[in-house]
């Protein structure tokens, strides 16, 4: 389904956003999207991963679910119209915006441990997002049990109909943004993904900035 | 000026990194085998054997060493599993992590299945064929509901996201810690603008899989329809559950020497 001609792009003046956060390369962040407010992100430099993971505010054990999100949506990729789902079968907040068109949601985050599989033992230390997430997840009481595969938005996994699996070259531009309206009140926590063992991030960290807008009901 | 140069010279040295990992054996496995033949025997004695009802869940410990046969009885059925590690159970399956470090979402003889540590949980050792599912996961009320209607709740039927909280409570483990699964018997096939589809359904008494733990386990089996299965009903076969001795891994064994990933995800298991 082309979710596009559902959903009439809310074009939020960037002047009009009531909280904006700046997040360096490699680094975590996290804060609230409280129900109708909407939080863009956007990918400064292009070709950045932007690994994202929610958490119903009141309750923090309901959270992003990968698999319900694909199931509900009959399809493998995120993008305008997708309806994110938790582990409760709860609409926890729908993707309004998408310059880029296409992010994935079934390869996880990368970690230290997976990395030395992945890439080799030389690869162990080297700075991942799973790492940001426990250290930012900690803030509120949460553990890496709390950690669930995300969203990445901004990199281009292709699932082949046979099945294979590529990560591939980054095919957002400098300044493109994905929106998502929050359904629920929702923590965000974000790893801006420091891979440099593969193209997801053009092998160059960049920043990202993060835009908060007030619901349309104030 | 510098800075930029910099900047320039780390892509470049990341970027030929990259490039000389791929050219240096990349992520094209072995030829993975041909399917096990139905009626493969189990060496001799089992240790356990236990018939999952349609519609029901299962946990059971398993020793690193030991295999889980799991096996369709009677009728087609779907089985979803999480596990974890017995002495730490914050590390647990890892289902994304499993399809990106191999680079692939079809699991077949040869595969194993990954926990969010980089380490080997389990081997796909035996395989009569049928294709698996790691991208949609199992059933939830919600999805009966939306498959089968009414009779969702009129007539209690089960789902395999309320299977995996109980058995997951029973191995003293709560909400939190229960993984997105990995559904055996599920043929869940995607197109290319990724768009998600029943295919080929080959399934029959007989076909089974065996899973070696390459690490002691904890595992959780759901036995319920996928929720992309079309049959109109609910309706599950039985699946048997047999946990036995697997054989000795030789040094050239199928599931440690596939890939070169999956070869370091067994060392990992040694550090």
């Amino acid at each position: 389904m082309n979710a596009k001609s559902f959903f009439a792009a809310p074009v939020h003046d960037p002047k009009s956003a009531i909280a904006t956060h700046h997040v360096p390369p490699q680094a975590p962040w996290s804060g609230l999207v409280r129900r109708g407010q909407s939080i863009r992100i956007i990918d400064l430099e292009g070709q950045q991963a932007v690994d994202t993971l929610f958490y119903k505010a009141g309750d923090l054990a309901e959270r992003y679910s990968a698999q319900d999100t694909v199931r509900v949506q009959g399809a493998a990729y995120v993008t305008t119209g997708t309806r994110l789902i938790s582990n409760e079968g709860h609409l926890m907040g729908v993707v309004t915006a998408d310059t880029c068109g296409r992010h994935d949601t079934s390869a996880g985050a990368c970690s230290c441990e997976s990395n030395t599989a992945r890439f080799g033992q030389h690869t162990r230390y080297l700075h991942a997002c799973r790492e940001n997430f426990v250290y930012e997840v900690s803030k509120y009481g949460l553990t890496k049990r709390d950690i669930v595969p995300n969203i990445n938005f901004f990199m281009n996994v292709p699932i082949s109909p046979n099945g294979e699996l590529a990560i591939v070259d980054g095919v957002s531009k400098p300044g493109d943004y994905v929106e998502i309206r929050a359904e629920m009140d929702l923590l965000c926590v974000i790893s801006n993904c420091p891979q440099i063992n593969n193209p997801c991030n053009g092998f160059n960290p960049t920043p990202i900035a993060i835009l908060i807008f007030a619901g349309d009901e104030g | 000026m510098t800075a930029d140069t910099t900047t320039l010279d780390r892509i470049a040295a990341n970027k030929r990194r990259y490039e000389e990992l791929k050219a240096a054996g990349g992520h094209a496995p072995a030829v993975l085998p041909a399917p096990t033949a139905r009626g493969l025997p189990l060496p001799p004695g089992p240790l356990t054997r236990e018939t999952i009802p349609p519609g029901w869940y299962f946990t059971t410990r398993l020793k690193a060493g030991e295999a889980l046969r799991i096996a369709l009885m009677d009728a087609p059925a779907a089985v979803a599993l999480v596990c974890w590690n017995a002495h730490e159970t914050s590390e647990r399956l890892n289902y994304a992590d499993t399809l990106k470090i191999q680079w692939t979402a079809r699991l077949q003889k040869g595969r194993v299945l990954f926990s969010d540590m980089g380490r080997v949980m389990l081997s796909l050792v035996e395989d009569t064929g049928c294709a698996h599912d790691a991208l949609v996961g199992g059933s939830t009320a919600a999805s009966n509901r939306a498959r089968y209607g009414a009779k969702a709740d009129s007539e209690r039927l089960r789902n395999t996201r309320d299977n995996f909280i109980l058995a997951a409570g029973k191995l003293g483990l709560a909400r939190c810690d229960i993984p997105p699964c990995m559904t055996f018997f599920a043929p869940v096939n995607t197109d290319a603008d990724g768009r998600l589809a029943w295919g080929a359904d080959t399934r029959q008494a007989g076909d089974f899989v065996d899973l070696r733990a390459e690490m002691d386990l904890l595992v959780a089996l759901s036995n319920c329809p996928h929720p992309l299965d079309p049959r109109p009903d609910h309706a599950a076969g039985s699946v048997e559950a047999i946990r036995f001795q697997a054989p000795p891994a030789a040094f050239d064994d199928l599931c440690r020497t596939a890939t070169p990933e999956a070869a370091r995800g067994f060392e990992n298991l040694a550090r």
